[in-house]
């Protein structure tokens, strides 16, 4: 009852016909001239900080023109010392088997970013983790409810001015 | 039933006679010694009953679950020892609490111990239900289940092997063995 | 026409793990789902900021239970990065030889605990017996049965004892004979198919845009795994087939974990003739460069396992972010469970294969 299946040639890295983490990131840059720094690429990679106003677009432009459809990870980072979070994306691109992490830098006080539900349906409850732990608020997620955290908890426990330790 | 009154028997009320001549026969029977002698026949009985068929409950927590799992598996064969895994908590004897517990759980896992019917023992399974265990500094994890259960057995372990699982078993019949629970007219 | 709330859950036999499954019914068909989890969360995240490199790997076995080697190796592979850390080659290909024995264990399990759900118990006690066998080549490895500790940063604990050869060669000769026997217990089973065919189906778009990974991506029709497709450890020169089924439903992702058994068998066979000699660790720096972050995806038997690190200039992470595939999985258990019956929610859930203890973190 075994089932055969095929191999495919391609081994590593990059897919047949597939762009590259180098080419992906020139086209970013010449479609979002200003509010998309490019920090490092590789044949499979692509690191990149985006503005917060511009999530939203960057987005859409991988989802719909560079062929990324599988968001891996959102998670969020408190940098207390700095007075500031980040929200960061982890995209893959199963055609060009390339994976970019978009990092969206928000001001302590109002974290507040877009959210990329909508695109892609795998973000939900991850952004809703990132909520229930950071307190980021992800506009225009259909439902932003704690998830992990007992009902009828006020504080959120992955921010650093949280004292982790025995609490129950 | 005050044996003192009985002269003055033929002068009560109905309800003052009821009231007096209630249990009537178990206090003969304690006087008499038929108690013990019941007793020294059924309690052995009712306790080898009890202890060689420990319900435990469906109830898997984290990984010391799987150790529970390979604890019925065919090498280790916890069925032989009259542990048959039910579903209900109404229909169990033992729960079995195997890995942490954390702010959301403990309600639901108060009610399931409230749930079950005595005799009833509580087997805390691992490090994380004796003690909280890895998760020591946790804002999430309540440290040991013995702070809100009551607990009979400890088996200590991250994870417990299933032979340590069954050991603590044992224990826990030695246990029922002591306390003889099968002694007649009491609850 | 009334429609009602149902708590399949906390304490169900068919959870595997600690959650609760909310479905709206109406009469037996299932109209809404909405998972609720969050029973098993000790904020993992948060106390692996206070401890040091190493001593996150027995934490890191802890997170799913079930492929515990695969997340402390996730976790090595990451650490490695961020400490820019070579593996030797031997150590490379006796990951990859536990990996693998680690996935046949964990399918082995899932099978077991698909035979619970299912009611059949004789399907619990065959995976189970084999399963002791690879348990027991993992504790002359390393010592333990469950939680292995055995990766580290830098390479693995220790070298293989001296019979490994002959007991992984002996071990896999009886369990290829033995795989043919599962499958004839549940192929040949009319009420398995009955169960299991055409129930819980995930297109393939809706498996990509939902973020459905591993097996159950692969029992969508979607040719994608992390070993071939962005290769760790010694999965390079190894020659394996992936093993993709097209039909969508319970009983595709079922085929496509006992394809992959065969598949695991044969790489381990590879893997122990091609492995060459040398040490099996080097020394990893104390400390993280301040600044620098990095991440490492493998493929867990559950899907993408994906661990994401930032380095402060001591010896303890500042932030690490676990990505657990059944997280995702089970959020969309509300599209594969939508227009089915109450009946088939133990199968469409069993042939998910969830382990709640990555997903609570």
């Amino acid at each position: 009852m075994r089932t055969e299946v095929g191999k495919v040639e391609q081994r590593q890295g990059l897919a047949a016909g597939g762009k590259s983490g180098e080419t992906i990131a020139k086209s970013m840059l010449e479609k979002f001239p200003n509010g998309v720094k490019v920090t490092s690429t590789a044949a499979n990679r692509v690191n990149a900080t985006v503005d917060r106003g511009l999530l939203y677009k960057v987005a859409e432009f991988l989802k719909n023109e560079m062929d990324f459809e599988h968001v891996t990870s959102v998670s969020g980072v408190d940098w207390y010392p700095e007075n500031r979070m980040q929200a960061v994306f982890h995209i893959t691109s199963y055609a060009n088997r390339v994976t970019a992490e978009i990092i969206v830098d928000l001001p302590r006080d109002s974290p507040e970013v877009d959210s990329v539900t909508p695109l892609w349906g795998g973000a939900n409850w991850n952004e809703r983790e990132t909520y229930d732990m950071f307190g980021i608020i992800f506009k225009g997620h259909p439902r932003l409810e704690r998830i992990l955290t007992a009902p009828g908890s006020d504080y959120f426990p992955y921010r650093k001015d949280f004292a982790g330790g025995r609490r129950v | 039933m005050d044996l003192r009154l009985a002269p003055n028997a033929i002068a009560m009320t109905s309800k003052e006679f009821i009231a007096w001549s209630t249990d009537v026969m178990a206090e003969l029977m304690r006087a008499t010694g038929v108690k013990k002698a019941i007793d020294k026949i059924s309690a052995p009985i009712w306790s080898w009953a009890l202890r060689n068929a420990n319900y435990p409950l469906h109830f898997g927590v984290a990984c010391c679950a799987l150790e529970m799992a390979a604890a019925s598996a065919p090498r280790f064969d916890a069925e032989r020892l009259g542990m048959i895994y039910r579903s209900s908590p109404r229909q169990t004897d033992v729960l079995l609490v195997n890995g942490w517990v954390t702010a959301k759980l403990r309600p639901d896992l108060r009610r399931l111990y409230e749930q079950m019917a005595e005799p009833r023992w509580v087997v805390a399974m691992g490090e994380c239900a004796i003690s909280g265990g890895p998760w020591y500094d946790s804002y999430n994890t309540v440290q040991g289940v013995d702070t809100f259960i009551p607990v009979d057995v400890y088996i200590p372990g991250c994870p417990p092997r299933p032979e340590a699982m069954i050991d603590g078993f044992m224990k826990l019949h030695k246990k029922i063995h002591k306390e003889m629970r099968g002694t007649f007219l009491e609850d | 026409m009334s429609e009602m709330w149902l708590n399949m859950g906390p304490q169900h036999p068919m959870t595997h793990g600690l959650w609760n499954l909310r479905v709206k019914i109406d009469g037996e068909t299932i109209t809404e789902a909405e998972p609720v989890v969050g029973y098993l969360h000790r904020g993992w995240e948060k106390l692996t900021e206070t401890r040091t490199f190493p001593q996150i790997i027995p934490m890191a076995d802890r997170l799913c239970y079930g492929a515990s080697l695969s997340w402390s190796h996730c976790y090595c592979l990451t650490a490695e990065k961020l400490l820019d850390v070579e593996v030797p080659e031997r150590a490379k290909y006796i990951r990859t030889i536990v990996l693998e024995a680690q996935r046949i264990g964990s399918h082995l399990m899932w099978l077991a605990a698909l035979g619970t759900d299912l009611g059949s118990y004789t399907v619990f006690l065959y995976p189970m017996r084999e399963r002791e066998l690879f348990l027991d080549l993992m504790q002359d490895l390393c010592g333990a049965r469950l939680t292995y500790n055995y990766p580290r940063i830098g390479g693995v604990r220790n070298d293989v004892p001296a019979n490994f050869e002959r007991d992984f060669t002996r071990v896999l000769n009886h369990f290829e004979k033995k795989i043919p026997d599962y499958e004839a217990l549940c192929d040949e089973s009319t009420v398995f198919h009955m169960r299991m065919d055409d129930v819980g189906k995930l297109t393939a778009e809706q498996a990509i845009n939902l973020g459905v990974t591993g097996p159950n991506l692969r029992g969508s029709g979607v040719d994608y795994d992390i070993r071939r497709d962005d290769p760790y450890d010694a999965y390079s020169q190894i020659d394996f087939n992936v093993c993709v089924q097209k039909s969508c439903d319970a009983y595709a992702r079922y085929r496509v974990r006992m394809d992959e058994l065969y598949e695991s068998v044969n790489i381990i066979r590879q893997a122990i003739k091609d492995m060459p000699k040398g040490p099996v660790r080097v020394k990893p720096p104390r400390n993280a460069v301040k600044g620098k972050s990095d991440w490492a995806h493998t493929e867990d038997p559950r899907g993408e396992a994906f661990m994401y690190i930032i380095g402060n200039g001591d010896d303890h992470p500042y932030r690490l972010k676990v990505r657990s595939p059944i997280f995702v999985t089970v959020s969309a258990a509300a599209w594969m469970l939508k227009g089915y019956k109450v009946a088939d929610v133990p199968a469409i859930m069993g042939s998910v294969d969830m382990c709640l203890g990555e997903t609570d973190r």
